[in-house]
């Protein structure tokens, strides 16, 4: 959404001379450091001055050194690694389902009666409500964590891939059909690019919710490892540092999804089909 | 077949549907393959629902979920819908505030649970504080794209036809980024609703609709956390429905800024 804004004046008249493009990406880059200067000096200021105990808000030096710490002894990376390969399962598992189950209702009108009256039960509840029965259920651990996931990342898919059926101009299906098009090349050829623009937002719904899910049930399911789980279980220790350290690496993750696959999938249709205005 | 018909035909269908889930679900449920515990009867989860509304338990319990939700909520607009409005008529406070925004929003508010145990103890200020993080960015950020996304065309027009800076912003810009905004409170809601749930299981504090569901699970009461379920499910689609229906044709719908058949 915000892509469509032209490029700021400045940086067009500037990329002139390449000297003057170093000294734009560096003042990019001061300005974009600045309020985390500020901030983090803040934060140092509060901390040093001992108002409250250096246990509950340790400075960023002990942070950062929780931080090497952790990662040097690999407990961090693995934890982080735990919690993507769960992303990871929930959502290939929302993706298959909740497309196929989108396209069927796209399709047939008698998949729609079925799924539709389920699906817009299930949608209005937060998944998270869901954790403790399916911890019920299915157990504490993996299963049971990634299983929730999936399902309530499910939602968006399944909405968004049938709205992006339904979307498909009826024009096309007959001129393709008039052609001579079999339903399977009607399927690949029309309806699947036609309704992909839906499918990519659906899907990068459905991540964000599963991200958004994903650390939260951690803590509740006692999962042996993952970042919410090292957030969760340092807090019996008061380990505040290893806390702040353990959302630190999330905040990376999420950025990186954020950076990497959804604007990403963004740019890949609009540029690709078009078919986004 | 005229529009109604088909329109009935859906409902009648959509209906039977259901009462075939329902149906499945209680053959399972009675099939004995499952321990009744975990697999309730539905008349069981109806008598549980009946029973939690009537001595009051239940709506005692909503009642506070709803309270974190619209203070957490509230104070994220307080602080939101100023701000977003400053980073955009302003460029220095939209380069302060864009890169802490950006990097702070990537992080699911759930998160932040466990520190905010250690800071502020277990209860209801941790899940309203985290209600207010999860609801910030959503009504910041699209505050912030909708004033920016205002018309300059229609400034420049009010400006020449003598509007003042405080009937500019009255007249023209709320009115202009109102759509972004209602998208901002409908997004905010959605994510604070999805926060409260997950934050009173975790800081347990004797009352709230998501202490109740993790609650009975200790004593293996499914009957409870359906019954829970359905109330939660029930405020979330009122709150989508009545609330911000009518909000949007109080506001967009009236001042003609989308049109109605959009939804």
């Amino acid at each position: 959404m915000y892509d469509a804004v032209p490029a700021s004046p400045a940086s067009a008249t500037v990329s002139a001379t390449p000297g003057a493009t170093e000294d734009a990406r560096w003042r990019v880059i001061a300005r974009t450091a600045f309020p985390f200067v500020v901030v983090g000096g803040a934060w140092e200021i509060v901390a040093h001055l001992g108002i409250f105990p250096p246990r509950l808000f340790p400075p960023l030096e002990a942070v950062g050194s929780a931080f090497m710490r952790l990662t040097i002894a690999g407990i961090l990376p693995h934890h982080a690694l735990d919690t993507l390969v769960r992303l990871l399962a929930g959502f290939t598992l929302a993706a298959f389902a909740g497309v196929a189950i989108g396209i069927a209702m796209g399709r047939s009108r008698r998949a729609e009666d079925i799924f539709l009256p389920l699906v817009s039960i299930g949608a209005p509840i937060p998944g998270i409500a869901y954790a403790p029965l399916f911890l019920l259920w299915f157990g504490l651990g993996n299963f049971s964590t990634v299983l929730l996931v999936g399902f309530v990342s499910a939602f968006p898919i399944i909405f968004n891939t049938w709205t992006g059926v339904k979307a498909v101009k009826e024009i096309w299906v007959r001129s393709a059909q008039a052609m001579g098009a079999d339903q399977r090349r009607l399927f690949v050829k029309v309806i699947l690019p036609g309704a992909l623009p839906y499918i990519l937002t659906g899907l990068r719904l459905g991540l964000a919710q599963a991200w958004r899910i994903l650390v939260g049930v951690e803590m509740l399911a006692a999962v042996p490892w993952g970042l919410g789980w090292l957030i969760f279980g340092a807090r019996e220790f008061l380990n505040t540092d290893v806390m702040l350290a353990g959302i630190a690496v999330i905040a990376v993750i999420g950025l990186a999804l954020e950076k990497l696959v959804f604007q990403r999938l963004e740019q890949f249709t609009v540029v690709r089909w078009g078919m986004m205005t | 077949m005229t529009a109604s018909s088909e329109r009935a035909h859906t409902i009648l269908r959509g209906t039977l549907t259901l009462l075939a889930a329902a149906a499945i679900y209680e053959g399972f449920a009675r099939s004995g393959i499952f321990p009744a515990v975990l697999l309730p009867t539905l008349p069981t989860v109806a008598r549980t629902l009946a029973a939690v509304l009537a001595d009051g338990s239940m709506l005692m319990h909503a009642f506070y979920t709803l309270q974190r939700v619209l203070i957490g909520c509230g104070l994220a607009v307080l602080i939101g819908l100023p701000l977003g409005i400053l980073m955009a008529r302003f460029r220095p406070v939209e380069n302060f505030v864009l890169p802490l925004a950006s990097a702070l929003m990537p992080i699911p508010s759930l998160a932040w649970v466990p520190v905010f145990i250690l800071w502020f103890g277990l209860g209801g200020t941790v899940t309203i504080l985290i209600v207010f993080y999860a609801a910030l960015f959503p009504m910041l950020l699209n505050t912030w794209s909708g004033v920016r996304s205002v018309n300059p065309l229609w400034l420049r027009a009010a400006s020449a036809m003598g509007a003042d800076e405080h009937a500019l912003f009255w007249k023209v810009i709320i009115p202009g980024a109102s759509p972004f905004i209602i998208t901002g409170l409908r997004q905010a809601f959605l994510r604070s609703w999805i926060a409260v749930v997950g934050a009173e299981m975790l800081a347990a504090s004797d009352w709230g609709l998501g202490w109740v569901i993790f609650d009975a699970k200790e004593f293996l009461n499914a009957d409870v956390m359906l019954a829970a379920l359905v109330v939660i499910g029930a405020i979330g689609f009122a709150f989508e429905r009545l609330v911000f229906g009518s909000l949007e044709r109080a506001t967009v719908l009236r001042w003609g800024m989308v049109r109605a058949a959009k939804s």
